[in-house]
């Protein structure tokens, strides 16, 4: 048999990891204090940085989802989500990606139906935040083609933009709890779709308007305009495209436009 | 130059930023709240220090608030977690990450710790201490070589504060420390806040770790509040909390470093509990006056000679 690779001779780090968010864990017997002294509360030194430090990075992606839970209940939810899915990357703005489909399963939260697409607009905020800065496509662009080639046109969406479609008014609980203000009875059960873009520094979620969610992501994947406006009015028979691309300008969701068949030529 | 304008021509060719000196200088932490007071009141002198890792996404408005800050302040560059204390290899796709950022910003130090943070495919976000044992200095060495061949540049290593020992250590950490900076020609950022808590913690004298330090090799200096709690025994357990100001044991042990080994760029931390930015700028205010008390003896001793 070989010999273990040296890293693994003995490894300081496996053992100390072993405990560190695992709440029934032991003090690694590798540890020690000075002189003989215990190290089990300097070692929960340890676990208790880790374990805060994530709980405040998750609470930092998702002030809204604390806001409405309240910060225990919040704190609780977020350390069970860390021991089932840990980070695995060191930029902690990336983190928390599985934290949505999480609050769907979490038995304490199936009162709160609606809690779980609140936290989607939450991470679609932050990677808007953190997205690729790039000039967003302008009416003037867009009115230079002439309008017999509208319906061809395809459009390279901004590296901000995202949608996220939910059965209940997630906007409106979205809006209503990331700031300090007192939030009134909100009516969870009217279905909203948020647009999420960052044309500039600020990042804007939008109501979209009935259809404008197919219209935008049919777009976003590539259907020509003409394509999208029909899947649009199929799924919504009083969709208006020209408010619908005022819109999409409006909110900066795009970055270019081009002739479909360019490339053919 | 409207924004959008000044944010096309960021995205294609870099920003070019001043040469800004950084010699003898306090500064602090930056901290985004912070920013409309430090953009208000112009160019000052000091510096400030970020996390390398808050500037790891693509865009918005973290870099657009570091360019601002860049344009009148120099930088010092922080990493938090390339994990150069680690078992495994460096993590590639980071340490990219890392020279994107030194390449972009210019800064002015750069610097890691002497810690890790991941562990098989497990981020902690926390600094974990290691053994000090010949195969920990070699990887160790071996992992600064990486960092500073891909920076093109030499790095600072921070002394770490911890709560632990490791029964397997066969070296003090000072001379952990001396070996790697001999070895691999990286410089020191010394952490008196962290010489303390340390020294608290395991029972030894900061001002004998502080004698043995290679002082000669210090690039930058760290201060910053800690905490206060007690070990199995009862007895005082200081934690590295950087959420408060700089206690008046580690001004003394700062005043000490810096009259041995001159006026060197001091950096106050403060990363939670953050106060109004007046308060943490007169904390800086508080280092800057003790190396510019220094710096003004140094020259006296000079003009004398």
């Amino acid at each position: 048999m070989l010999p273990p690779e040296p890293h693994l001779r003995s490894s300081y780090s496996a053992a100390f990891a072993a405990a560190l968010i695992d709440p029934d864990g032991g003090t690694p017997a590798v540890v020690t204090g000075p002189s003989g002294k215990a190290a089990i509360k300097r070692y929960n030194v340890y676990r208790n940085n880790v374990m805060v430090s994530l709980i405040e990075a998750v609470a930092a992606i998702y002030p809204a989802v604390q806001r409405i839970t309240g910060v225990e209940f919040f704190r609780a939810m977020a350390r069970f989500h860390i021991r089932a899915t840990p980070p695995k990357s060191p930029l902690l703005f990336e983190y928390g990606r599985d934290f949505p489909a999480f609050i769907e399963q979490y038995e304490y939260a199936r009162s709160m139906p609606w809690l779980a697409d609140t936290a989607r607009v939450e991470r679609a905020w932050l990677d808007a935040y953190h997205a690729a800065d790039a000039d967003p496509l302008s009416a003037a662009t867009l009115g230079s083609f002439p309008p017999e080639q509208l319906a061809d046109l395809v459009f390279v969406v901004h590296p901000a933009t995202r949608i996220v479609r939910s059965r209940f008014s997630v906007v409106t609980i979205f809006a209503a709890n990331r700031g300090e203000a007192p939030v009134d009875r909100i009516d969870a059960s009217v279905p909203e779709d948020a647009l999420i873009t960052r044309p500039d520094l600020d990042v804007v979620v939008r109501h979209l308007p009935p259809g404008g969610a197919v219209f935008l992501t049919s777009l976003m994947a590539g259907r020509s305009l003409g394509e999208a406006a029909a899947l649009a009015l199929d799924a919504s028979p009083a969709f208006d495209i020209a408010s619908h691309i005022a819109g999409m300008i409006e909110a900066g969701a795009f970055t270019a436009a081009t002739l479909e068949k360019q490339d053919g030529h | 130059m409207n924004a959008t304008t000044k944010l096309a021509a960021s995205a294609a060719i870099p920003l070019r930023f001043p040469a800004l000196p950084i010699g003898a200088l306090a500064g602090t932490s930056f901290k985004h709240e912070h920013l409309p007071a430090i953009v208000a009141e112009g160019a000052q002198r000091g510096f400030f220090e970020v996390h390398a890792e808050n500037y790891m996404g693509a865009g918005g408005p973290p870099h657009r608030a570091l360019e601002a800050i860049r344009r009148d302040h120099p930088i010092s560059l922080h990493g938090v977690c390339m994990s150069i204390g680690g078992e495994r290899p460096l993590d590639r796709a980071h340490l990219a990450r890392f020279q994107h950022l030194v390449e972009r910003y210019e800064p002015a130090l750069v610097s890691e710790h002497l810690a890790w943070s991941t562990h098989e495919t497990t981020y902690f976000n926390d600094l974990l201490p290691l053994p000090y044992t010949e195969a920990t200095l070699g990887r160790v060495c071996d992992h600064i070589d990486e960092v500073q061949e891909a920076i093109r540049r030499p790095m600072l290593l921070e002394n770490p504060s911890t709560y632990v020992a490791f029964a397997e250590s066969t070296m003090s950490e000072v001379d952990f420390i001396r070996s790697v900076a001999r070895r691999t020609g990286c410089g020191l950022l010394l952490d008196v806040n962290n010489v303390f808590v340390s020294a608290t913690n395991h029972s030894f004298s900061a001002l004998d770790y502080l004698s043995d330090f290679p002082l000669a090799n210090v690039g930058e200096i760290h201060l910053a509040g800690h905490a206060e709690q007690s070990d199995d025994e009862g007895d005082l357990l200081l934690i590295d909390s950087h959420d408060g100001p700089v206690a008046d044991a580690v001004w003394k042990l700062f005043e000490i470093v810096v009259s041995r080994c001159g006026s060197i760029p001091t950096l106050v931390e403060w990363d939670s509990n953050i106060p109004d930015w007046p308060v943490l700028k007169a904390e800086a205010a508080a280092a800057q006056k003790i190396l510019d008390r220094c710096h003004t003896i140094a020259e006296g001793h000079h003009a004398a000679a």
